[in-house]
């Protein structure tokens, strides 16, 4: 097992078991600092910025809505991790020259061709599918996959099959079966 | 800023780093396992649960942390889950790599990163139905692992690394 691949990024063994520290030392200061335990999660970060954005236009129908209320739209420590994943990955990326300006992933183009505006409506639309069923589900691979997988909650385990049995077949469905 | 939203910042600068590091933030990753063909972001993830599963259950015997599972509701978790798996898939990332993935350049990732902006503002508005239906039909409530099958933790954890551990050289093996 090689501890970098051959692009200069590390071995993603090793880069998960810092992730699995850094899950445990969050939790730590979570509930030293703000005196809760917070886990690692992004996908409640969307309902509170679309609250944001919401409210701008129409005030009152965010601060009727129950979803919204329940789920109280501010910058929280969620928000700001969110934010911060951008910088962290930015950085990183610029560290190790690994940084590119792509506008269609490889596998899409291969299958859909180079169209910006067909890869747009494919992102969004599964954008669009992927919230409604995170918050349905109540996590994404983030709160569930991670978080809820190293509190051994029933919930995140049946989660995590869907998401990816599901994940599987529609790959296959979108992207047909490709010889590797 | 607040105490919060720093720490929340300082967090997530470094999540995000490992992210990148890890190479799981792109779009050919991420379909590359749901395709069966490229593990990374499975060895990158059952690592992180590996390990950090050990402190966080250490550290909630000991009660110096809570844990917080998310509620077992049945139509819940069965039917968003599947929602989310296609989506994912059509996507190509998730909540949290979307994110990653602007951050190393990917910028079309922004089209991902609307879409579920508006797909939340959707279930603000669905959630009222969505509460008298699927949310609704059983809820087993916040459920761990171990009161579920009434065995106890530090049974399941080892058993755990040991079938993880398991995969890991199954992967290798097969170059996945």
């Amino acid at each position: 097992m090689k501890w970098k691949t051959d692009d200069g990024g590390w071995s993603p063994y090793l880069a998960g078991a810092l992730l699995g520290l850094l899950a445990i030392a969050s939790v730590l200061a979570t509930t030293q600092f703000l005196g809760k335990t917070s886990y690692l999660g992004a996908s409640t970060t969307f309902v509170r910025a679309a609250g944001i954005l919401e409210r701008t236009i129409i005030a009152d129908h965010v601060a009727s809505n129950k979803y919204y209320t329940e789920t109280k739209v501010r910058v929280d420590w969620q928000f700001m991790l969110v934010m911060g994943i951008v910088l962290g990955a930015l950085i990183s990326s610029i560290m190790d020259k690994s940084f590119r300006l792509e506008s269609i992933p490889p596998t899409w183009e291969e299958r859909f061709g180079p169209s910006i505006g067909k890869r747009a409506i494919g992102a969004f639309a599964g954008g669009v599918i992927a919230m409604v069923g995170a918050r349905l589900a109540d996590g994404c691979p983030s709160g569930h996959g991670l978080s809820g997988m190293m509190q051994l909650s029933v919930s995140s385990l049946v989660a995590l099959v869907m998401f990816f049995g599901v994940g599987v077949l529609v790959a296959h469905m979108v992207y047909g079966r490709r010889t590797p | 800023m607040n105490t919060g939203q720093w720490l929340g910042l300082i967090t997530g600068v470094l999540f995000g780093f490992l992210l990148q590091k890890g190479r799981v933030l792109r779009f050919d990753k991420q379909v590359g396992a749901m395709l069966l063909q490229d593990m990374t972001i499975f060895k990158f993830m059952l690592s992180a649960i590996l390990l950090g599963m050990v402190g966080i259950l250490l550290l909630s015997n000991l009660e110096i942390i809570t844990l917080s599972h998310k509620p077992m509701n049945v139509g819940a978790v069965l039917f968003g889950g599947a929602l989310f798996g296609a989506g994912w898939a059509i996507m190509g990332f998730c909540p949290g790599t979307s994110l990653g993935a602007l951050g190393e350049g990917r910028w079309h990732a922004v089209f991902a990163i609307i879409g579920m902006v508006a797909g939340a503002a959707l279930y603000a508005e669905l959630y009222p139905f969505l509460k008298l239906t699927v949310l609704a039909w059983k809820d087993f409530g916040k459920l761990g692992l171990p009161e579920a099958i009434g065995i106890s933790q530090w049974v399941i954890v080892p058993i755990f690394w040991v079938g993880i551990i398991a995969l890991f050289f199954w992967f290798e093996k097969k170059k996945l």
